[in-house]
């Protein structure tokens, strides 16, 4: 607001129009001015997305193809980047990645995806942060073998719809979304607009991601907001949602200098490429799957009301500082403070009493289990 | 009773020499959700300018700041169980601290509601 230059060297979603009349109120984030809350508020829009449906403008993260000859040759040129597996990944399945840097750092943390039609044999379909693109996009062109592609996709828009109720809103006008299992994908026509859509999300709850050609991408929300069950979420309530889902933010909870062992997302990677290595910084992750890490990221609770934000220390009860918050704030589900930092591991175990240092006063913590609030992903019922 | 506002978004009403501090309307509504409040002890003598409380939203830690001089003489209980509070009653229930008036000199920086509201359009 102050400095309406700057405002206007932001890029704009699809759906910038759309969050202003719906009172948004805009601020800058990775280059794009994005709304950060609407009319109800972060606490308001965080409980509905919990006990409703809740939607995402999230266009401003990158979407990509990898595009190789074949399924195999493409996806073991992203094996050749990452720790997960691609080679085994099924048509229509999608999986959580990292990139790595060659001391097993992350550069950034990604959704790939298999594309179900046979007829895109040899792609994946990457979705990377919105502050990352770049370095993502050039870290792959440097990388990748001459028979594998990047195809940055700049003609679509992602909508993410997240809740109890999300997935019954958008197979109202997508009836074959209801058919996704969690962590597939599938393309189908939303009112007849050519739309992929995705079971997976960033706040713990069921629903889809939706990515839609730009153009037709206002009218798909407006037609998801015309339900009663739908209201518009902004960038805050989507931090807090993640929070509480105990997932990362990139920047914050991991980077450049954590391992996904440290970060405590080896969900990532799968058996063969944790026992055949081969990707960059085999030595240190494989070295920290078989003797643990040094440090490790960890759930905390706070016994009071107070908040712990971003780089307030962890300190043992009336001792030394022993680590950091990464993320932090208040947790509308749970009703009370929770935060993620990093810990020696001889500290994370669930239970362990801590304090952490918030302008200078020492607030009672503990060391709790991950997601905060329970995951409601979807699962298949078994027939 | 004469109420003053300062540039930080805080009233300041002020009756013999006690002072009475808050956030104004328009303050909570930028901060959004109020979720846990800091106020000082009474007792503590602030110079204009010191951190008197820190009022955290949902998204962040916002710091209020001394108007003027003074020594606090008692913090909102209230806000402590409370806190939104600050979201549904800013310039009245939810006000943050009371401070005998240390250099009653300072209150003519402030301004009335007039100019505030002025100011206010002005961002």
């Amino acid at each position: 607001m102050a400095d309406a230059n700057a405002e206007t060297d932001l890029k704009q979603t699809p759906l910038h129009d759309l969050h202003v009349e719906l009172g948004a109120r805009m601020v800058p984030f990775a280059g794009y001015s994005m709304p950060v809350q609407y009319k109800a508020g972060i606490m308001a829009e965080h409980l509905h997305t919990r006990s409703k449906a809740g939607l995402f403008d999230v266009s401003h993260m990158g979407q990509a193809f990898l595009i190789g000859p074949d399924h195999e040759t493409t996806a073991r040129a992203l094996e050749a980047l990452t720790p997960s597996s691609f080679v085994e990944l099924g048509l229509g399945r999608q999986r959580y990645s990292v990139l790595l840097n060659e001391e097993g750092g992350i550069i950034d943390d990604l959704m790939v995806t298999r594309p179900v039609s046979e007829e895109d044999d040899g792609k994946l379909m990457l979705v990377v942060n919105a502050a990352r693109k770049d370095i993502d996009y050039a870290h792959f062109r440097d990388r990748l073998p001459e028979n594998v592609s990047l195809q940055v996709v700049e003609d679509r828009a992602l909508i993410a719809v997240q809740g109890p109720e999300a997935v019954a809103a958008v197979a109202a006008h997508a009836p074959k979304a209801a058919e996704l299992a969690f962590m597939s994908a599938a393309s189908m026509e939303f009112d007849g607009i050519d739309c992929h859509i995705a079971r997976a999300g960033y706040t713990g709850e069921d629903g889809v991601e939706m990515s839609v050609p730009a153009g037709a991408a206002e009218a798909v929300a407006r037609a998801l907001l015309a339900d009663d069950r739908v209201q518009p979420i902004g960038l805050g309530a989507r931090d807090s949602l993640r929070l509480e889902a105990g997932l990362c933010l990139y920047g914050h909870d991991i980077d450049e200098t954590t391992s996904p062992v440290e970060g405590a997302i080896t969900f990532c990677m799968q058996k063969r490429r944790r026992e055949e290595g081969g990707f960059p910084g085999d030595e240190r992750i494989q070295a920290e799957l078989k003797n643990g890490p040094g440090r490790v990221r960890v759930g905390l609770r706070l016994d009071g009301k107070a908040p712990a934000r971003e780089g307030a220390e962890i300190a043992l009860p009336d001792g030394p500082v022993i680590g950091t918050v990464t993320s932090g704030g208040f947790a509308p589900t749970v009703g009370a403070p929770i935060a993620m930092g990093y810990l020696p591991v001889e500290y994370a175990g669930t239970g362990t009493a801590l304090e952490l240092i918030v302008r200078g006063r020492r607030l009672p913590a503990t060391v709790a289990d991950m997601p905060f609030v329970p995951n409601r992903y979807y699962r298949k019922p078994k027939s | 009773m004469t109420t003053y506002y300062s540039k930080d978004h805080e009233w300041i009403s002020v009756e013999g020499d006690i002072a009475t501090i808050g956030i104004t309307s328009y303050a909570q509504e930028q901060l959004g959700d109020v979720v846990y409040v800091e106020l000082p002890e009474a007792g503590r003598n602030l110079s204009q300018g010191d951190e008197a409380a820190v009022v955290e939203s949902v998204k962040a830690a916002s710091e209020v700041y001394a108007p003027i001089d003074g020594e606090v003489v008692e913090a909102n209980g209230v806000l402590a169980d409370e806190p939104a509070k600050v979201n549904a009653d800013p310039e009245g229930g939810a006000w943050f601290l009371k401070m005998k008036v240390g250099n009653s000199g300072q209150l003519s920086d402030l301004m009335d509601q007039a100019a505030y509201k002025a100011y206010v359009e002005t961002l």
